[in-house]
């Protein structure tokens, strides 16, 4: 097929549309007016094709303040099974929480985010995660900027040649520096806090001036 | 619908007054509705006269100081499960005081419009807000019922001579050591010295009758009155004489002189007939009264969580203010407060080594470096450590440095928890590179010695700083004496030190003006730390060395033994010595006052005569910069 064809473009659903429609408006120079999306998926495992989401959860993050209520967590119905990363996850092929199908789980995610910024750790694992999802649904990739805690974390250490500098900083090791409970690992929405956190610590120790310094 | 982060926010609430007397459905649905606010370090949560807020706070991690707008007096200090702000929502008032983020602090903002119907229905809720705007706390360190909702403090003051201090309520310790009338006088010492307390209640049936303390064991015992084998009743005071519980300070300072006792005895009612519910000892009202070395000594000893050594810390941070406000001598200030770092070190050690499973395998020391190591640590700084453990066999090592690491691992976690930020170079003890066996610590500083690279010089002149804060000695001296040895072999290694010494920025630029910092987030401050403090710590600590000189750490000292050692240049290292402390003096003040380490300074914040202080400086630091070149031939390098 001509590789340039445009791909069935009229029959992408409303929600995509409104989604889309939020990228005409430029994000907001200054950080504090800026809000981040900051969210963990829960997967059964590690590949994109034959893994699935379990949950996503998401936060708002703006001008350092967190609205508890305004969160976001969706349990996804599954096919596709693993009984091993249930295990860590807990989260049971037929959990007592409510789950959606997947395009319902990824319409409430498109109305949540918006056109902000999404942050998270190892960030292109989850954003992978929910493209290879879009696409199973006939819908193209996520149109946002991304943030990843790690490498906040690692522009935060101190340019050195004494320091070595470990090459993965894991979410776990994080926390341990920050300081941040680790009462609620492995569910999205708790691991989604902690990153929150852990980034506006890493944010601090940056204190960047403007939107496009934090996103360079 | 209740989620992940508002479980866990109802989770924490639940174990603070007021939400611990919530139903749970009630503290979910509230936990529900709250907003978490990161605060950094030094930001404004509400300031004075501000109109209240829609939500009031409760610390969650860190800490919350109040105090009166424009003055550098902190009346109290939040920290976690505390609640603050919320006394004008209720009164509808404006804030009576500024609040701020003492550190980097996570807060939950609680709408007072969800909080409020709570409070009107739930009659235990209520009553334990009138009880605690009742009791206007002023002193935020000793108090039980130290402040919880205040709205205000009045014009209150942490150092006495306050009439509301005065009638506070005070603190006295609930647990009670006791002992029967007939047990032996040895096991009566026993237990005072393992609880480590000064006095014991003697009971008979459930009810106090006697009370011995240090004094009846000195003059009754020590002189051969009695035997140890005798019983405690031999040598009890007795009848005792006792309060009720609740008194103030003023009531107990009153009674203690009246009586002339040190120790008084709290029952129920007020009687001897009642149950015991506390004792309230000299120690007890000096804690209360305010912050005295030797008290703040005595409590750290004391503390046997990091939590406790935090409020403590809080204590010393307003001593260090109080000192620099009165103009004491900055040498001795110096001395005390890191005599007090240092104690809270050691007690934070031995906490850890409390916790640990077992014993340590072989016997270890714990270094701090920096400026810990020179006693120059007046502020909360990094925490810059290392542990040497005894030489073990080969195939014991591992194992070995395992078990220290964790210690040392946990020991950092610890002086983290009670306010030293973590080295962002990682040189801490956790570290694999900085806990070493003796022999391996040997090999790793012959190494730098050996190969006195950029980075190697900049290790050795953290390193070569240490201090021994805990364990044992001999192997610290030992390690000195091989280093002292190497260094004799190859004299080059202090050209290398003294060209790392002449590295530092010049601090004033052609026309004797300020050069600040270039980019980065410190832009236009003035370095103070990199630009000044650096190149006179570092002299000093090249020239000692070249002495052969170990013992002496704190560079002012260093330079005073220096113009003891080179009386030729006698006026030049008092010079040194006297700006090095005049420059800590004003890294002290200016880290008081924003809150911060103190390095980077703001320079049009600073008035005409701190410059010209600051200026002078300058000059002695060009003046030791040139004898080095000299003395080490630091231009014969090839660099």
């Amino acid at each position: 097929m001509w590789p340039f064809t445009k791909k069935r473009p009229l029959e992408l659903p409303d929600f995509w549309w409104e989604y889309e429609a939020y990228f005409k408006e430029p994000l907001p120079d200054d950080i504090g007016e800026n809000t981040f999306v900051v969210l963990d998926t829960e997967t059964t495992g590690f590949s994109l094709t034959r893994d699935r989401m379990l949950c996503i959860g998401a936060l708002k993050l703006k001008d350092n303040s967190i609205v508890v209520k305004d969160s976001f967590e969706v349990y996804v119905e599954q096919e596709h099974y693993d009984s091993e990363s249930a295990e860590i996850h807990g989260i049971l092929k037929k959990s007592k929480k409510d789950s959606v199908t997947e395009l319902e789980a990824l319409k409430q995610f498109l109305v949540y985010v918006k056109n902000h910024v999404l942050v998270g750790h190892h960030v292109m694992f989850d954003i992978n995660m929910i493209n290879a999802a879009l696409k199973r649904n006939g819908l193209p990739k996520l149109k946002n900027k991304t943030l990843d805690t790690e490498s906040l974390y690692i522009r935060t250490l101190l340019i050195s040649t004494l320091v070595q500098k470990k090459e993965r900083y894991s979410l776990d090791d994080l926390a341990k520096k920050y300081s941040i409970s680790r009462k609620d690992r492995h569910t999205a929405l708790g691991d989604a806090f902690i990153t929150a956190i852990a980034f506006l610590r890493s944010v601090e120790k940056l204190k960047p001036k403007k939107i496009k310094d934090l996103l360079r | 619908m209740k989620n992940t982060i508002s479980e866990r926010i109802a989770d924490f609430l639940k174990n603070y007054p007021p939400f611990n007397a919530m139903e749970p459905k009630q503290l979910e649905q509230l936990a529900l509705e709250v907003t978490i606010i990161h605060k950094e370090t030094n930001t404004v949560v509400f300031s004075q006269n501000e109109s209240p807020h829609s939500h009031f706070y409760v610390v969650n991690k860190g800490a919350v100081s109040l105090s009166k707008a424009g003055s550098s007096q902190i009346l109290d200090i939040c920290d976690e499960g505390d609640v603050f702000g919320l006394r004008p929502l209720l009164a509808n008032e404006s804030y009576k005081l500024e609040a701020k983020a003492y550190e980097e602090t996570i807060l939950y903002a609680i709408p007072i419009s969800d909080f409020k119907p709570l409070a009107l229905e739930n009659k235990r809720i209520g009553n334990f807000l009138i009880e605690s705007f009742a009791s206007n706390t002023g002193n935020p360190y000793s108090i039980k019922h130290r402040g919880k909702l205040y709205g205000e403090s009045g014009d209150s003051n942490q150092y006495s001579s306050d009439k509301i201090l005065d009638l506070q309520p005070i603190k006295y310790s609930t647990d009670l050591i006791t002992c029967k009338k007939g047990t032996k006088i040895k096991t009566v010492a026993d237990k005072m010295t393992k609880h480590n307390i000064s006095c014991i209640l003697v009971m008979k049936d459930e009810l106090p009758v006697g009370i011995i303390t240090d004094k009846d064991l000195r003059k009754k015992v020590a002189t051969g009155l009695f035997p140890i084998t005798a019983t405690a009743k031999s040598i009890m005071t007795s009848p005792l004489i006792t309060y009720p519980k609740g008194l103030t300070l003023a009531q107990s300072q009153m009674a203690m002189m009246k009586s002339d006792i040190s120790h008084l005895v709290l029952t129920e009612d007020g009687t001897s007939d009642t149950k015991a519910v506390g004792i309230l000892s000299k120690h007890d009202i000096m804690v209360a009264v305010g912050n005295n070395p030797a008290v703040l000594l005595r409590a750290i000893k004391r503390a046997t969580k990091y939590k406790r050594l935090r409020n403590i810390r809080h204590g010393i941070m307003n001593l260090l203010r109080g000192y620099l406000e009165q103009n004491i001598p900055l040498g001795l200030v110096a001395k005390i407060i890191s005599e007090l770092n240092d104690a809270s070190t050691k007690q934070v050690i031995k906490i850890a080594l409390s916790k640990m499973e077992t014993e340590p395998p072989v016997p270890f020391t714990w270094l701090s470096m920096g400026s810990q190591g020179r006693g120059e640590q007046l502020l909360n700084t990094d925490q810059d450590n290392a542990i040497i453990f005894a030489d073990v066999p080969k195939e014991q090592l591992e194992g070995t440095q395992n078990y220290f690491l964790t210690l040392g691992e946990r020991i950092s976690k610890g002086l983290n928890t009670i306010g030293f930020e973590y080295c962002p170079a990682d040189m801490m003890a956790s570290n694999p590179a900085w806990c070493h066996s003796l022999s391996e610590w040997k090999k790793v500083t012959r190494h730098w010695i050996h190969n006195p690279g950029p980075d190697e010089i900049l290790l050795s002149s953290i390193f070569f700083d240490y201090n021994v804060t805990f364990g044992e000695k001999s192997l610290a001296d030992e390690l000195s004496q091989d280093i002292f040895d190497s260094v004799q072999g190859y004299p080059q290694f202090f050209t290398h030190l003294a060209s790392g010494a002449l590295q530092n920025p010049s601090p004033s630029g052609f026309f004797r003006d300020f050069l600040v910092e270039q980019d980065g987030e410190h832009k236009d401050f003035f370095d103070l730390k990199l630009r000044v403090l650096m190149p006179i710590i570092d002299a000093a600590r090249v020239l000692i060395l070249s002495h052969s000189i170990k013992s002496i750490n704190n560079t002012a000292e260093r330079y005073e033994k220096l113009a003891e050692l080179e009386p030729n240049n006698k006026e030049l290292y008092l010079a040194c010595s006297y700006a090095s402390k005049a420059l800590l003096k004003f890294r002290t003040r200016q880290g008081l006052l924003h809150n911060d380490s103190g390095r980077f300074i703001a320079l049009d914040k600073l008035n005409k005569e701190e410059k010209i202080k600051l200026k002078r400086t300058f000059k002695t630091v060009k003046e030791i910069q040139s004898l080095l070149e000299i003395r080490f031939q630091v231009k014969n390098l090839l660099r």
